[in-house]
């Protein structure tokens, strides 16, 4: 128990430290590599919150491939981020209301936690006697079928928007042909000349 | 619960090494090398000449194009695990949910064959 607590400790505050820097490095690469950081952590607390399949999805989506678009993404804008910093204070108000609104949630949350006598609803399926992702399935694919068949089609409008979005065909690429290479004819590749002697062709 | 926790703990224990090894790894070359910097050993270097350009320089949208079609299909494979796991209890409705699933992306995978987006030119 004792080191449950201590790792849960080292993770939030971890990811706490390395979310202050996502928003406050000079350098935006630095800041997606401090995005990670955060990522692994909530991982960690996801383990031991026992949701063990978000965690390992985590791991694999979130770090694995959004923070490799991340790094495309501020690779390729090539802003220049101390003009972007100009004007950086008019937001505030806008970002002050929304941060106020989730310290007023999370306070909503704690004294409700506090007040109620400080028990937690217990998750639905014992996570002693089921494991986190066979009951995950059980309800994902039958259950919820709808908003499975709604991610699916949220994948393919994704793929087909990248595609529409991004592909162009480039002029002038000359391409290797198998199939026409292979289908070659001698008559139209090779030409036989009857040269007279001494005159060259 | 206790039981889960006690399957990661080994991990736990592997971080914990990895952090402490690197940190000693970094401490060490701190302490007990000699440090005696210069301008010209602090500067980057590009394989002997001066750095040409920034290195923050903008590069072709398809390689955009090829992470987005990894996310999507790695997503599709994610949805594979929990359906694998439980195929004994969902029965015949779940396998063809999964099915339907996996024939919206097919025709997704399709279309980007024929357009030529997993060609490289």
């Amino acid at each position: 128990m004792i080191v449950q607590a201590l790792a849960f400790y080292a993770f939030s505050a971890v990811a706490i430290a390395s979310a202050v820097m996502v928003i406050s490095s000079r350098n935006p690469v630095h800041s997606v590599f401090y995005l990670i950081l955060a990522f692994f952590n909530a991982a960690g607390l996801f383990v031991l919150l026992g949701a063990e399949f978000l965690a390992m999805i985590l791991v694999v989506v979130y770090v694995g491939a959004v923070a490799v678009l991340f790094l495309f993404v501020v690779m390729m804008l090539d802003v220049n981020f101390v003009e972007l910093r100009q004007g950086f204070l008019q937001y505030l108000p806008i970002g002050a209301t929304v941060g106020a609104i989730l310290l007023v949630e999370l306070v909503f949350i704690f004294s409700a936690w506090a007040f109620g006598g400080g028990t937690l609803a217990a998750p639905a399926p014992d996570p002693t006697e089921i494991a986190n992702t066979h009951a995950l399935g059980n309800l994902l694919y039958t259950r919820y079928v709808f908003a499975f068949q709604a991610a699916g089609l949220v994948l393919l409008v994704a793929m087909i928007g990248a595609i529409v979005l991004t592909l162009r065909q480039r002029v002038g690429v000359r391409r290797q042909k198998i199939a026409r290479q292979v289908s070659r004819a001698r008559a139209e590749a090779v030409e036989v000349v009857k040269v007279p002697t001494g005159q060259g062709v | 619960m206790d039981g889960l926790l006690r399957e990661y703990f080994p991990i736990l224990v592997f971080i914990g090494i990895a952090v402490a090894l690197a940190a000693v790894i970094v401490a060490a070359s701190l302490v007990l090398a000699r440090q005696r910097p210069d301008s010209e050993k602090l500067s980057p270097y590009e394989c002997g000449f001066e750095p040409f350009a920034d290195a923050r320089s903008k590069f072709d949208v398809r390689f955009y194009l090829v992470a987005i079609l990894f996310i999507i299909f790695d997503l599709e494979v994610a949805f594979l695990f929990p359906w694998a796991v439980s195929l004994g209890q969902i029965g015949l409705f779940g396998f063809w949910s999964m099915m339907v699933f996996l024939l919206v992306l097919t025709v997704g995978f399709i279309y980007e064959w024929k357009k030529g987006a997993l060609e490289w030119e």
